[in-house]
């Protein structure tokens, strides 16, 4: 199943009416209530008018004609009034809550099952999806999707007071009816004229304002090369040029906005005269009663606005479509890692790793690795080393269980790692990836990801990645809140408070792919001693013998720390053996690590 | 560099104004907002006075023309409904150049608006940019002035024909009867009085909503985001139950915010209801109270009264959603003005500003003191002269202060005591293009912008053309990297660059440095380890970007130190030693000794 954007399929109203049913099923009970407080609403907004009439015909007239009028007659007059207008006031209030609860519900259940779905889904689906896209399935996509519900409430009551309104004008006069009818297709067709209009200007300025975003982010972010260059003028041109686009084309669609705004107000206005000019003829003729043409005229009035609600909703619909759809296509994705059953041994020693002729690829895309062999002994340390896009990444993946080989296996101490029970692996393994994540969550909380440490250990592990200093050095130490992908956070910071996430859980094997590039070598250095000599001492974990480590690294003194180095190149093992093995005999690999120290100065 | 600022050096906020002041603040920065404003006011009168005029024409004829003393009358109906087609279409054309001059002065001004805060945060010294997220920065130049646009043009005039809607139609209930005026006045005093409670309210829950839309995305993003990481460490569980407790949070903020305004938004009709009933209720009492006088209401008087009413009704609801839109707009406009309001510290001297001479430069640093606001001091009382056409390492452990000098020597944050010399002038006395074109930074991760190679390399010389791009390749020994390249020069390089390798991005700033051409060339050495081969080939593309200039590179690496002619060297703050890597290998004990001894080190065997 290719998941990526299939052929775009128009959006039609029945799709958007599908939809919307959808979030009707899961939220029937609030729906119903904001349409019945819609329709209510609409009922009272009728009978206002009927309390009017009844007023003056029982109060009015007589309390003139007479002279008096009992106190009764007042409170019924404030009692029907004063009713009429709380339960109006319940109505809206009902429509509107009801709408923004249901709106907001299903923006809920649709953001936890895309959070469910990416958290189950394996890192190979990750990959295929550019993460810009993801983060908008779960926000905007989300959003454009339940977006109709906001005047579907109003819509429905729309509808029944229509229904009602125009029943009722027909059982007054036909043509009279007939005539003020005539309204509702001119409002629908000056709706849908200024729609053709508008909507491409629409769309246009969309995507204006999407282009204007990104020239102010890169701008922002290249901040200090276009300070250091001079570059400010032509960076603001540049911004102003599109922003100026931008103005034009809203004013355009202003100027079509202000043309057919009093169109629209005018018609309920125009139609009533028109039921007038007809309405004179048939009363002077006798075939209808004054009271007639008022009565129909006052309908036309409370209808022909409210009809305005339905372009409301269906002009949200081709967004919802399409934002439903990529939703979808998350929700529908599939592919799961398997587990099987086994346990891991509660040993503490340092893991034994046998890779056995690994091979893995994109999905329809080149090999990475190639019947990749080698062991890692427990207490042992392995450094991978390559040019870029040798595989390195790809194998701490395979290491790691985040994707599974296609051909060959990894066992540990003789178990196939997709044997083990769900969690296992994690218990034993840790992976310090490449780029460090950093969660919107206190330092505490970035180490221990929930797991139940001691602050102690947690110090410990802070210091052994060397980033106790600058953490005694934040507001409020291990409390201190790291804000969104730790932000406030150098590279090098970042990635040492990474490492001490791995370090926290003594993990028999240690994973690091290239996990301090961005620290300065010196402290790189003071890591990787502390490491080595807490691995092969043992406080590492407490007592427990020497942990296993994977090492992805460039620099020549991680690589000197391993026991043993295997050269990857091509997503194939070139050779393995000790550093100084590999510098005799293996030419490429020489050419490789000695290009650091032997510049060629020219 | 994570040091706590004090508030006057962040990115201003706003928050500060008030409603007024964000609005009078708002239209001195768009002078087009207001630009021909007596015009459109003067429409939005005859738009008011026709949204009340229409409705009582229609009413009149329907009463006069069908139910007058003498039964229907034809030609009554023929002319009455003349007037109010005129009517109409006067209302409408006024309505229509209203709105279309109003987007116009709307969308000049805050085009001017986000334009003059882009260039702005440009402006700012670097430390200023770096206390606000770049994503908060841009929606302060985009989403938060379109907000604003949105409502003026929306909210903001209709806001203004509501009220004179309400006005005229008090007016005409004053002429019919002064008492029912007053009446209905009063029928909407709560209303009016509990504006202030709502408002406040309004604004406080929709604060909080957005605040907690923002946690929430942020939540949203890290099974993204941290894929890798949540996977590897099995935390499914912990991630989802954050993820859920933001997600309620969220739908519970904004349905509470919801809840106001619907509250809010029904106490219109309910006043409505009950300044009816007064109407009708105190018709009938004045009625009765004056009844003989001749100065009594009539039926139609009182009917025709309880129809203005709702041509009071309709402004007042549409005024109250008005103002809940209002938060929201300014708070946005607050945000927008909060950054052309942060002091721009490093000022141009502008047409006096000193033009330094082409050719190698000569720099002094004497006596230089500088603090990040509200700390201790960087940089300590440092004082030293580089003669022009001299390579010179700044070396130091991280923290000393050495990236500092870049900073400084570049002019992206001023010193706080001292003087920095170009060429024996002091660098703020230096005009900004000059000292732009005489002095390049090279920064430890080569910004790429989402263009072809050539388009970046640009940004060096905007004039280059690819002939000559090519050539300060070759010039580089760059030649065969870029003929290498799928399309050359044209390649294109993705988003920061990303189609490229981070070595192969530095190569690029590389390139840009050597167009721009400078007199002094300053280098932020790039700490993240890179493919070797790469490696190399950076070396020799820098030794030959240095060659006839004088350089300052803050290196991270000895082997740089080790080739520069000079080293300064760095110790918390203070220059601790200087003079060729030779000689200060040679000082026992010292800081650069110690330096290059755990270097060697770290070479391994």
């Amino acid at each position: 199943m290719s998941d990526e954007d299939p052929t775009p399929q128009r959006a039609t109203t029945t799709d958007g009416f599908k939809v919307l049913g959808v979030a009707i099923r899961r939220e029937w009970a609030v729906f119903t209530l904001s349409a019945l407080g819609s329709a209510l609403f609409g009922a009272l907004t009728v009978a206002d008018a009927w309390v009017l009439g009844w007023s003056t015909d029982h109060v009015l007239v007589p309390a003139l004609r007479d002279g008096e009028i009992g106190a009764g007659w007042l409170w019924a007059v404030v009692g029907l009034f004063v009713g009429v207008a709380i339960l109006r006031a319940v109505g809206v209030v009902a429509r509107r809550l009801g709408a923004g609860v249901m709106q907001y519900r299903m923006q809920a259940h649709s953001r936890r099952a895309v959070t469910r779905q990416y958290l189950a889904l394996p890192l190979a689906w990750h990959h295929r999806h550019p993460t810009g896209q993801l983060l908008s399935n779960a926000n905007s996509d989300v959003e454009a999707s339940w977006a109709p519900i906001a005047p579907l409430p109003m819509a429905v009551g729309t509808l029944a007071m229509m229904v009602i309104a125009i029943g009722q004008m027909f059982w007054t006069d036909v043509v009279l009816a007939s005539v003020a009818i005539l309204v509702f297709p001119a409002v629908v067709v000056a709706n849908l004229v200024f729609q053709h209009f508008s909507s491409p200007l629409m769309t246009r300025a969309q995507q204006l304002r999407a282009e204007l975003s990104g020239i102010a982010h890169e701008s922002f972010d290249g901040a200090l090369v276009v300070k250091t260059l001079g570059r400010e003028p032509e960076e603001t041109t540049r911004f102003r040029d599109k922003a100026q686009e931008l103005r034009d084309v809203n004013i355009r669609a202003g100027r079509i906005r202000a043309a057919f705004d009093p169109i629209l107000a005018s018609l309920p206005n125009v139609g009533v005269l028109a039921v007038l000019a007809v309405g004179v003829g048939r009363v002077s003729s006798g075939a209808a009663a004054p009271g007639d043409v008022v009565q129909i005229a006052f309908l036309l009035t409370i209808v022909a606005f409210p009809i305005r609600s339905f372009g409301w909703l269906l002009g949200e619909f081709p967004r919802s479509v399409v934002g439903y759809r990529r939703v979808q296509r998350v929700l529908n994705a599939t592919g799961r890692l398997t587990y099987g059953k086994a346990r891991t041994s509660r040993e503490t020693t340092g893991a034994r790793l046998r890779v056995d002729g690994i091979s893995y690829a994109y999905a329809d895309g080149p090999t990475l690795l190639d019947g990749v062999d080698f062991e890692v002994e427990p207490g042992r340390t392995v450094a991978i080393v390559g040019e870029t896009a040798s595989g390195k990444s790809t194998l701490t993946m395979l290491l790691a269980r985040l994707v599974d080989p296609e051909k060959g296996r990894i066992t540990l101490d003789g178990t196939d790692l997709r044997d083990l029970d769900a969690g296992e692996w994690a218990r034993v393994a840790a992976l310090v990836p490449q780029t460090a994540f950093v969660f919107d969550d206190s330092v505490r909380g970035n180490v221990t990801l929930g797991a139940d440490v001691t602050d102690d250990e947690v110090w410990s592990a802070l210091k052994a990645a060397q980033a106790d200093g600058f953490v005694t050095a934040l507001p409020n130490g291990l409390d201190t809140t790291l804000g969104e992908r730790g932000a406030s956070l150098s590279g090098g910071q970042r990635q040492r408070l990474a490492l001490a996430r791995a370090l926290v859980r003594r993990p028999r094997l240690l994973i690091l792919d290239d996990a301090t590039s961005a620290v300065d070598p010196e402290v790189e250095q003071r890591i990787l001693a502390a490491l080595r000599s807490s691995a092969s001492s043992g406080e590492l974990r407490d007592g427990a013998n020497d942990t296993s480590l994977v090492v992805v690294a460039y620099r020549k003194a991680t690589i000197a720390l391993a026991d043993e180095v295997v050269h990857l190149e091509g997503g194939r093992v070139l050779d393995r053996g000790t550093h100084t093995e590999l510098l005799a005999r293996d030419e490429s690999y020489a050419r490789l690590v000695n290009a650091y120290e032997t510049p060629e100065v020219v | 560099m994570t040091a706590i600022l004090e508030p006057e050096t962040r990115v201003g906020s706003g928050e500060d104004l008030g409603a007024i002041e964000t609005i009078r603040r708002g239209i001195k920065h768009s002078p087009e907002l207001v630009e021909g404003i007596r015009g459109t006011m003067a429409l939005a009168v005859l738009a008011s006075v026709g949204q009340v005029v229409v409705p009582v024409v229609v009413q009149q004829t329907l009463d006069n023309g069908l139910s007058g003393t003498g039964g229907p009358d034809l030609g009554y109906v023929l002319r009455a409904g003349l007037i109010a087609l005129v009517a109409i279409a006067v209302t409408g054309w006024a309505s229509f150049m209203m709105t279309s001059r109003l987007f116009t002065a709307a969308e000049r001004g805050l085009s001017t608006l986000r334009t003059k805060a882009f260039r702005h945060v440009h402006d700012l010294p670097m430390l200023t940019q770096s206390t606000e997220h770049r994503g908060a920065l841009v929606s302060r130049v985009t989403s938060d002035v379109d907000q604003v646009s949105q409502f003026i043009v929306f909210g903001g005039l209709l806001f203004i024909v509501s009220i004179g809607q309400m006005l005229i139609a008090t007016v005409v209930m004053v002429v019919y009867s002064w008492q029912l005026a007053i009446l209905v006045w009063l029928c909407f005093g709560p209303l009016f009085l509990s504006l202030r409670f709502f408002q406040r309210k309004l604004s406080a829950a929709y604060t909080l909503s957005r605040r907690q839309v923002a946690k929430m995305l942020s939540a949203v993003s890290e099974p993204v985001v941290g894929a890798a990481v949540v996977k590897a460490y099995a935390v499914e569980d912990r991630t989802q139950e954050r993820i859920d407790r933001e997600i309620h949070a969220t739908s519970a903020a904004q349905i509470k915010a919801q809840a106001y305004t619907s509250v809010f938004f029904s106490l219109g009709g309910l006043s409505g209801g009950l300044a009816n009933a007064g109407v009708i209720v105190g018709g009938v009492s004045l009625a009765l109270a004056y009844r003989g006088t001749g100065g009594e209401l009539s039926v139609g008087e009182i009917l025709a009264f309880a129809f203005l009413v709702t041509l009071f009704v309709g402004p007042v609801q549409m005024g109250t959603q008005i103002l809940t839109d209002a938060q929201n707009a300014i708070a946005s406009w607050r945000r927008t003005i909060g950054i052309l309001d942060t002091p721009a510290d490093l000022v141009d001297p502008g047409p006096s500003g000193v033009v330094l001479p082409r050719g190698p430069l000569s720099i002094e640093f004497d006596a230089v003191t500088f603090a990040y606001p509200g700390g201790r001091p960087v940089l300590h009382d440092i004082s030293f002269e580089i003669a022009p056409g001299r390579r010179v390492a700044v070396v130091g452990e991280t923290g000393s202060g050495k990236s500092t000098i870049a900073k400084l020597l570049t002019r992206v944050m001023d010193i706080t005591h001292g003087q920095v010399r170009l060429d024996g002038v002091d660098v703020r006395e230096v005009g900004n293009v000059s000292l732009r074109t005489s002095v390049v930074l090279v920064p430890q991760e080569g910004f790429l912008f989402d263009s072809t190679l050539a388009e970046n390399v640009r940004y060096g010389r905007l004039s280059a053309t690819d002939e000559e791009i090519v050539e300060a390749a070759r010039v580089l020994g760059l030649g065969d990297w870029l003929a290498g390249l799928p399309d050359g020069v044209r390649t294109n390089v993705g988003q920061r660059g990303e189609s490229l390798s981070a070595g192969e991005r530095q190569l690029v700033a590389l390139l840009r440095a050597q167009l721009a051409d400078p007199d002094l060339l300053v280098l932020d050495e790039a700490t993240s380890a890179v493919d070797p081969r790469l490696e190399m080939r950076i070396n020799r593309a820098l030794e030959r970007l240095m060659s006839g200039r004088t350089s300052v590179t803050i290196a991270h690496r000895l082997s740089t130190a080790e080739a520069a002619d000079e080293v300064l060297v760095i110790d918390a703050g203070r220059l601790a030693q200087r003079g060729p890597h030779a000689d200060l290998v040679a000082q026992a004990g010292s800081t650069y000794a110690r330096l290059h001894s755990s270097w060697v080190a770290q070479q391994g065997s």
